[in-house]
């Protein structure tokens, strides 16, 4: 038996009274794979995920979360939420509970859930384990967040903008645990606003914007970035020189000999996936 | 798995943590248990005149206040901090889990009877001691007592869950809620002999359950011919059940109808 994608979307449509949010969308989400959803605000990334999590109807299209339509109300949709985290935005919740309250509270809703201090461990709260969340930092309410988003052992991960208002640090442990839940075969769906986070963690990326998907590729291979011209700079006659080319080396070995070995303040610099996503969304409005 | 038992067993688990959450806030401890007590102790010391003969003002108030206590835990409670669990993300958070939605509002709903249980055992505790309340004898008049506690906390707990769609946001809820708590208050007895108020005012708390809550409380500890000084000129405690049971089947339905789990 072959398992259903943990996502798959048809032509997708919601509508808020004549606003049109969500314009057909397609889209199809492997198992196993961090999928990440890129986008500016009112794109219709919020709407989309949503409507996946079971938050939302659409008003037409279909929708398949793990083989299941989100939209079922009813005792089969409160089952089906036993295979889906959800770490929604921004929350400020139980803020008179404890870390470790919260989180074996949220354990007994699910049919499977993991071992309450095993997660607490993954997600690095053990020190803050009696603390109330009222007195977490942003960084350890996320990882509660998360905590809870994974107590169930989901097949699918929801991850709305998990590392907003985090330090660098920070995000590199966060970036950490959702490798380490990847290695443990969860799919995950992650939007997010920082594009070196995507390009850390993703597998794959959709771009979205008016309500479409405009391309869907590798973080590698998005908007022709493998072919895009890069761009050589150094120093010369006291000013920053530079060149777009698509065959960087071969500038590099011009400059070489023109300057008898080393190049001042040589840079090759690859358009990043930041650069290539704003020229997407640029060009499209 | 998500049989009846198991949702009871999540709703019992709610409730636990429910009441967990309540008693480490301090001012809801303070306004929603004990506000009730202060206010017995203030009306209690200034309205010390006897309103009929063997029956006092503060006599009078307690049995008033028992049933607002009702309408405090249970109403005004739920109306109020519904609309703050909408904004803080905790209904978005349980929405997106395996937890039925029934588990919640028994969570909520005995919560409510627990905090019912504490103040009106804090109010008939201050009232026989200090305010002349004399407890019933008769096991009839505890068997109302009992029914009107149970009914008046249920349809209390459905409309505030009902209600808890009006306030825009949490932050605003407890000005839209407890005008209506103490309109509703002055308007059916509770802080005034019912009887002396204008009439189109008893026609219009007459709508309200509040008002047969406190006149079903005052069959309950007055005297027995203090009857006679009611506006029909009797208990109607028949009247009283219907009245409450209509409100709470009408309750019931829109709570469940209308319940929101965010706020756009």
């Amino acid at each position: 038996m072959s398992l259903a994608p943990a996502i798959e979307v048809r032509g997708l449509v919601k509508k808020y009274g004549e606003k049109v949010a969500v314009s057909g969308i397609d889209l199809t989400v492997e198992r196993g794979e961090i999928f990440a959803l890129l986008g500016p605000n009112g794109a219709g990334k919020t709407t989309t995920v949503e409507i996946l999590e079971g938050y939302r109807s659409a008003n037409s299209g279909q929708v398949k979360v793990l083989g299941f339509d989100p939209a079922t109300k009813g005792a089969a949709g409160q089952k089906w939420r036993n295979q889906i985290g959800v770490v929604l935005q921004s929350t400020s919740d139980a803020a008179d509970l404890s870390v470790v309250e919260t989180i074996s509270h949220y354990a007994n809703y699910y049919e499977k859930a993991r071992d309450v201090d095993q997660v607490i461990d993954e997600v690095g709260l053990r020190e803050k384990i009696n603390a109330k969340l009222r007195e977490l930092s942003s960084g350890q309410r996320r990882r509660l967040d998360v905590a809870l988003g994974i107590i169930g052992s989901p097949e699918l991960l929801f991850l709305d903008e998990p590392t907003t208002g985090f330090d660098p640090e920070a995000r590199r442990s966060f970036w950490d645990l959702i490798r380490t839940l990847k290695a443990e075969g969860t799919t995950i769906l992650l939007t997010t606003h920082y594009l070196d986070e995507a390009q850390a963690l993703a597998d794959r990326v959709g771009v979205i914007n008016d309500g479409k998907i405009i391309e869907i590729a590798t973080p590698d291979t998005l908007g022709g970035r493998n072919n895009a011209p890069a761009k050589v700079t150094w120093l010369e006659d006291g000013r920053v020189q530079e060149v777009l080319s698509k065959n960087p080396t071969e500038e590099v070995l011009k400059l070489s000999q023109k300057f008898n070995g080393q190049i001042p303040e040589l840079q090759v610099l690859r358009p990043n996936l930041e650069e290539i996503y704003l020229r997407m969304i640029g060009e499209l409005k | 798995m998500n049989s009846l038992n198991e949702v009871l067993r999540i709703g019992l688990l709610r409730a636990g943590l429910e009441l967990k959450q309540f008693l480490r806030q301090r001012e809801s401890v303070v306004f929603t248990l004990f506000f009730p007590v202060i206010l017995l102790f203030i009306f209690g010391s200034v309205f010390k005149d006897t309103i009929a003969p063997g029956v006092t003002f503060s006599q009078y108030f307690v049995a008033g206040m028992i049933a607002s206590g009702l309408v405090n835990t249970g109403f005004q409670q739920l109306a109020i901090t519904i609309p703050m669990e909408r904004d803080d993300g905790t209904l978005k958070r349980l929405r997106g889990t395996p937890m039925s939605v029934t588990s919640y509002f028994i969570g909520k709903a005995l919560l409510v009877t627990i905090l019912m249980i504490i103040q009106t055992a804090l109010l008939l505790f201050f009232g026989t001691l200090m305010f002349g309340l004399k407890l019933p004898t008769s096991p009839t008049l505890w068997w109302n007592f009992t029914w009107l506690v149970i009914l008046g906390s249920a349809c209390s707990t459905v409309l505030g869950i009902a209600f808890s769609v009006v306030p825009k946001s949490g932050r605003g809820a407890s000005a839209v809620v407890s005008p209506i708590v103490i309109i509703l208050q002055f308007f059916s007895g509770v802080f005034f002999v019912f009887t002396s108020l204008p009439t189109w005012m008893q026609q219009f708390a007459a709508l309200f359950p509040l008002k047969w809550l406190t006149q079903g409380m005052r069959s309950v500890f007055l005297p027995e011919d203090f009857a006679t000084q009611e506006v029909a000129g009797s208990w109607e405690i028949q009247k009283t059940a219907i009245i409450i049971s209509i409100w709470l089947v009408a309750g019931l339905i829109l709570s469940i109808r209308t319940f929101k789990w965010s706020r756009e």
